[in-house]
């Protein structure tokens, strides 16, 4: 696992810092990232618990504005929310605890939905969550403080105030830690003996009940800890953008992660990797393709789905498929004869 | 509020509520039979209204071919409806046949279906656009408005022919339901989806139908939406068929009848906000007051809890 975290690192951070990379694969890269955040953290609640969730953009969209307004109020300043209250230096600061503070904010709005939601299982926590996207692009369409339907921007001045204290690239070193963190937090997670607990909850309810499974606080907590790494990448996307507007937090951005969680399997990690990686890259390598694109991908999709019904990875790992791949990944050794049986019940 | 502005606000609100109510059946409908949330039903609603517009301007006789003989100007309006009710369900039954039969055979996890369903709406969408354009479409004039004031109260016979025309096809629709021996089916399969096939009811006829009936509503209100506002987009489907998904969960999802409640209160939620707060906050309002339904009734105004056995 340091080892590969080690390639990346070397594959992604070091050569941008050098400059060997163009802004534009940068952005592409940090795109990636921000992806692989949604889509892993999406998969514990819609593959991994069962439920299904579709609006994992208004969760994302909370934190891209808390931490976008936390920044820019405290180290730029703007004429609706005051003045600048710190010098630009404290911007190295102040930017990580804002990503935070956006996870926080986002696990709290998610707190809202997680309340009422769990009360019926299965197709209601999907109708909440899509009326609480919607409800969510409608509220910061009608907050003039932070720019209504006009969108909010200024967070550029915040990322290249702290190039200009350090020179290191620090967007994409805080995509790498943050989406290195996620995968690692949810990794852990659901080969936690919590984690088993989640699974149980997807198998079987009841019998997770009986078998003393406390399955409402199992399901709030994942999926709060869902909704508030949600946050953190939407904090990062909105750093990256410099430019946030409500219309961005759309459906159509919650269709396209639960497209991603999907595309690699429910319940599979490695799935998600690699579809949110992959998925972002043809995304960005079709755009010569204009409206052309949008008609390609869904055919692709559908025809995928056809020849292999559950994702391109199933509810397997990597690991599973290439057992020659353990020695890297290195899983802990008690869960050799752990299976997954993907929601299926023989 | 006088009892003037209440009644124009009311009519607005029943008009705006068939379109959501409409599109709602076919959500339920299928959802009845297949548990299938059919994310692609609101671009179904959509071709619809495309259709419609083709067919309004092939009888309207705007292309080359020509027709055989003369229409009367009262058949223009039923005419469109049926043949675009007829094009749209043979839309509906292909995406069945071609996205969702093949995962159901091999036995995909349902939720693999619903996101092959959201595919199939972009590529709905996005076909539209790419090959009739980004430009908006007008829908032609099939019938001449006519405005009409009884005590204050104004309506166009648009408007009435909107409302009496969606409550006779759900008045069609319930008897279809609960008078007919695939109705009695289809109720059927959602209730014991087990029992059913050994009794000898085709399923497949049976989600063939249900097909056929939620595509032929949608086209309905495609139709119908056309010549209210007759200005079409290739994304008009989109947040009217989510909305409509809305309607149909707070109606309890399963329900025909929940589903026209819902639709209706829907429509009747934005209809009054709209009137008398600023239009920005429609939305706000209308999804809270859902919410708040949901929370205190999670099954859904008609819907009936399912006990889980052990």
């Amino acid at each position: 696992m340091p080892a590969l975290i080690g390639v990346l690192f070397l594959a992604t951070v070091v050569p941008s810092g050098l400059g060997l990379y163009n802004p534009y694969i940068q952005l592409v890269l940090i795109y990636i990232g921000v992806n692989i955040v949604l889509t892993v953290s999406l998969n514990l609640v819609n593959g991994y618990m069962g439920e299904f969730s579709v609006g994992h953009a208004a969760f994302m969209g909370v934190g891209a504005y808390v931490s976008s307004v936390t920044t820019v109020a405290l180290v730029i300043g703007n004429p609706r929310l005051g003045g600048p209250l710190l010098p630009e230096a404290s911007s190295l600061v102040v930017f990580p605890l804002s990503l935070l503070l956006g996870g926080v904010a986002a696990a709290v709005f998610g707190l809202l939905v997680a309340i009422p939601s769990f009360r019926v299982r299965g197709d209601y926590l999907a109708i909440i969550t899509l009326a609480v996207n919607f409800i969510f692009k409608s509220l910061v369409e009608n907050l003039d403080v932070i720019g209504g339907p006009r969108g909010f921007l200024g967070m550029t001045r915040v990322t290249s105030a702290m190039g200009r204290a350090v020179d290191v690239p620090w967007t994409m070193i805080w995509a790498f830690v943050a989406t290195v963190g996620t995968v690692y937090v949810v990794h852990s997670l659901v080969n936690s003996t919590f984690g088993k607990a989640i699974v149980a909850i997807r198998e079987d309810e009841i019998a997770a009940e009986l078998m003393t499974v406390d399955t409402r606080r199992v399901k709030v907590v994942a999926f709060l800890l869902s909704c508030g790494l949600a946050g953190v990448a939407g904090g990062l996307f909105a750093h990256v953008l410099g430019f946030i507007n409500p219309a961005g937090f759309g459906i159509l951005k919650s269709t396209e992660v639960l497209v991603m969680v999907y595309l690699g399997g429910m319940g599979s990690i490695t799935g998600s990797v690699l579809s949110a990686a992959g998925l972002t890259v043809l995304l960005e390598a079709m755009r010569p393709l204009h409206v052309f694109r949008w008609v390609l991908i869904p055919l692709l999709l559908i025809l995928l789905m056809r020849f292999r019904p559950t994702g391109l990875m199933g509810s397997r790992e990597l690991t599973d498929v290439f057992p020659a791949l353990r020695r890297w990944f290195g899983r802990p050794p008690e869960d050799e004869h752990f299976e997954h049986t993907g929601g299926r019940v023989s | 509020m006088s009892l003037t502005t209440f009644l124009q606000h009311f009519l607005n609100a029943l008009q705006w509520g068939s379109f959501y109510a409409l599109i709602a059946v076919g959500y339920t409908m299928v959802y009845g039979v297949l548990l299938l949330i059919n994310f692609a039903h609101g671009d179904i609603f959509m071709v619809g209204a495309y259709l419609g517009m083709f067919v309004a301007l092939f009888l309207l006789a705007q292309y080359d071919v020509a027709l055989p003989l003369d229409l009367p100007a009262w058949a223009l309006l039923p005419l469109t409806i049926l043949v675009a009710m007829a094009l749209t369900a043979v839309v509906g039954v292909t995406i069945e046949r071609v996205a969702y039969r093949p995962l159901r055979r091999k036995g995909a996890p349902r939720l693999y279906v619903v996101i092959t369903a959201l595919m199939f709406g972009l590529l709905l969408e996005y076909g539209n656009l790419a090959t009739l354009g980004a430009r908006d479409r007008q829908f032609p004039r099939l019938i001449e408005p006519t405005l009409y004031n009884i005590g204050g109260v104004r309506f166009t016979n648009v408007r009435v022919a909107v409302i009496v025309l969606s409550l006779l096809a759900m008045a069609v629709l319930g008897f279809l339901v609960q008078r007919t021996k695939t109705g009695m089916a289809m109720r059927a399969i959602s209730y014991d989806r087990l029992a059913v096939p050994l009794m000898g009811v085709s399923v497949d006829r049976i989600i063939v139908v249900t097909f056929v009936i939620g595509s032929a509503m949608a086209a309905l209100a495609g139709v119908m939406f056309g010549v209210s506002y007759p200005i079409l987009s290739f994304n008009m489907g989109l947040l009217f068929g989510w909305k409509a998904f809305i309607a149909a969960v707070v109606g309890g999802i399963g329900s025909i009848r929940g589903a026209v409640v819902g639709g209706y209160i829907l429509g009747f939620v934005e209809i009054f906000v709209a009137a008398f707060m600023p239009s920005t906050y429609r939305d706000l309002i209308a999804f809270s007051v859902l919410l708040l339904i949901i929370t205190i009734r999670p099954t859904g105004l008609f819907g009936v809890a399912r006990r889980t056995k052990v």
